[in-house]
């Protein structure tokens, strides 16, 4: 928040765009999609946790909800313009109404993980059992463990022969996660996001000033469900199948993972703690002594016990104290009340 | 007649594998406040444990209700001194680390005994009614669990160590100035809450085909149960088991097994949604 806005927008574009002209020429475009994907996955929870301090257990629900939402319009439409937006909206929509069921409840951490939990698991097993032929959405099979293949995949908007596939497929993700990034920067500039940061920080506090903690908690949730729900769109458009293992408690564990790698409270850091642990995963993947998940788990248990708050703020700590001009640093015990929601 | 006394059966043993279920993580996330994302690959090693066990040649009911929770709270022991009593009171992060560790438990499995299921029969044969077939194994669930429920409310209420556990999770402070180490009293819990999770995952193995990833299968059904139950240990366990179980048996019945376990699922977002503070925390207040 101390950068200008303008200042912000100009760093990120020249930073992407140096990115995105670099990375093609060290990791394969096709492997660089599905990270660009994992980062903007990545974000949307950092969106709603970092800021917003809701700790959803269940932001894969999301993920797959537009990942299917995406596939099976597609299927019905033959094209993909209406089915991204679809994509984007239906996970908004679920999120807003489950949202406000929660915030309105006053639910908080322990029973908000458990109910995000608990909706991921209802919808991780209604879709896998739904193999026989009489569920059926339009023309699409929802083909319960088998997931759904064979859709359109993304094309010009207007014209459904000319896909976008490729290196162009990548371009067209990394440049959508840019202009999400934007977004998300200004939203946390704008009053919402202050105020969004002020309900993390003392939720009572901002109820006394008058403002409706419930609504604002709500439109935060669905604005990253919205995010994840693109996200999945994209991955759906990537793997040209989606499978229930979309909704899977792994696949919401990697995500809680990602961020604690990356750093809460961050922009940037989820972004990062995704790509950078799906590649290493990808690398871990190409070996057989040591078994993936065992990894995943130890980084996540190292992390938490000796690097809670994540690399992005480890790394930016000591760069700003030692380069950065001097100026006040928040408090240390609200810095970590932060992380606790 | 005899379909309304197997439907009797199969309610009662929906409830006792729920209380079985969850009984660990009540110890350990009801009294100690340690949300143990773990709960589940705790039962999934105590399932392992019972097999590894009867194929070295142990009485299959010793390697179930004696070697199984030994090993497991063992297991439990070790991440409580390694990772679990650094984080105590910070509840966010104890339930990353868990889950973290849980992925652990899940690689190294797999790395031990590959991805692969693994089982064992059950040892105690089934009998028909009428012209119905009951498998005796529920039986021999059902008695498990109710043993289980009353040995836990007698060390509870009835000895002395069960005063000082429950005095401690209270008040850490004053137990420390009246001379019990709070230190040793949570590593003594969390030795038990994991020998009771070992426990169940052995008894329950024989019923399920055991692959490395079982654990998930329990964990979000163990954490409904305990959070829908509330602040009283027992009391909120039974209670909230009793309910989900006849809910899952009635709906299993009623349409299909994949709808009655999302009926459970649905029925914890309702209760949650009514009752924050769980069962307990509306009625019976004040029990144990």
């Amino acid at each position: 928040m101390e950068r200008s806005l303008g200042k912000d927008i100009t760093a990120t574009l020249i930073v992407s765009a140096l990115l995105i002209w670099l990375l093609p020429m060290m990791v394969a475009t096709y492997t660089l999609t599905v990270l660009v994907i994992y980062g903007m996955l990545g974000l949307s929870l950092g969106l709603i946790w970092g800021f917003g301090g809701i700790l959803c257990f269940g932001q894969a629900a999301f993920f797959g909800l537009g990942a299917y939402t995406y596939a099976i319009a597609a299927i019905n439409f033959g094209e993909s313009t209406v089915p991204m937006l679809l994509a984007v909206l239906v996970p908004l929509i679920f999120a807003a109404v489950l949202g406000a069921l929660m915030f309105y409840g006053r639910l908080t951490d322990v029973y908000l993980g458990v109910i995000t939990l608990v909706v991921t698991l209802i919808l991780f097993k209604f879709v896998n059992s739904t193999a026989g032929p009489q569920y059926v959405i339009g023309n699409a099979r929802l083909g319960g463990y088998n997931g759904i293949p064979g859709f359109q995949t993304l094309n010009v908007p207007g014209n459904p022969d000319a896909y976008i596939w490729g290196d162009p497929y990548f371009y067209f993700c990394a440049v959508t996660l840019v202009i999400v990034f934007l977004l998300v920067t200004w939203l946390l500039r704008s009053s919402f996001g202050r105020v969004a940061i002020g309900i993390r920080e003392n939720e009572t506090r901002m109820a006394l000033m008058g403002y409706d903690v419930a609504a604002r908690k709500t439109v935060l949730f669905a604005i990253g469900a919205a995010i994840a729900g693109l996200a999945g769109a994209l991955f759906a458009n990537w793997g040209e199948i989606v499978t229930p293992g979309l909704f899977s408690l792994g696949q919401s564990a990697e995500i809680i993972i990602w961020c604690i790698v990356g750093g809460l409270g961050t922009r940037l850091g989820p972004i990062l703690g995704a790509a950078g642990l799906a590649y290493l995963k990808f690398m871990l993947g190409q070996q057989s002594l040591i078994d993936n998940t065992l990894i995943t788990g130890l980084i996540l248990v190292l992390f938490v016990l000796f690097l809670p708050k994540g690399l992005v703020p480890a790394v930016a700590a000591p760069w700003k104290a030692s380069f950065g001009r001097a100026r006040r640093r928040p408090h240390a015990r609200q810095r970590r009340k932060a992380r606790h929601g | 007649m005899d379909l309304s006394f197997v439907i009797a059966v199969e309610v009662l043993y929906a409830v006792a594998s729920l209380v079985l279920i969850s009984a660990g993580l009540a110890v350990v996330f009801g009294m100690m406040k340690v949300i143990n994302l773990a709960h589940g690959e705790f039962m999934m090693l105590g399932g392992y444990t019972t097999i590894t066990a009867v194929g070295l040649g142990v009485n299959v009911f010793i390697a179930m209700l004696v070697i199984a929770p030994l090993v497991v709270g063992l297991i439990g022991l070790i991440v409580e001194r390694l990772v679990i009593r650094h984080l105590y009171g910070r509840l966010v992060d104890t339930m990353l680390a868990t889950w973290g560790l849980s992925l652990v438990f899940i690689g190294l499995a797999t790395m031990i005994f590959g991805n692969t299921t693994t089982g064992i029969s059950t040892p105690i044969p089934g009998f028909a009614v009428g012209d119905y077939q009951i498998s005796g194994y529920n039986f021999f669930i059902i008695v498990v669990a109710v043993v289980l429920v009353i040995a836990m409310l007698a060390v509870l209420r009835g000895t002395r160590a069960g005063l000082i556990a429950r005095g401690t999770m209270q008040r850490a402070d004053m137990a420390a100035a009246l001379g019990y180490s709070p230190d040793r009293i949570y590593m003594a819990t969390f030795f038990c809450g994991s020998a009771l999770s070992g426990l169940a995952g052995a008894v329950l193995a024989p019923l399920v085909g055991l692959v490395p990833t079982s654990g998930g299968a329990y964990i979000a059904k163990a954490f409904i149960t305990v959070i829908a139950g509330g602040p009283s240990l027992i009391a909120g366990l039974l209670s909230s088991a009793t309910s989900f179980g006849v809910v899952n048996q009635v709906f299993t019945f009623a349409i299909s097994p994949v709808i009655g376990e999302v009926a459970l699922l649905v029925a914890a977002v309702i209760l949650l949604r009514l009752m924050p503070q769980g069962i307990t925390g509306r009625f019976f207040k004040g029990k144990l």
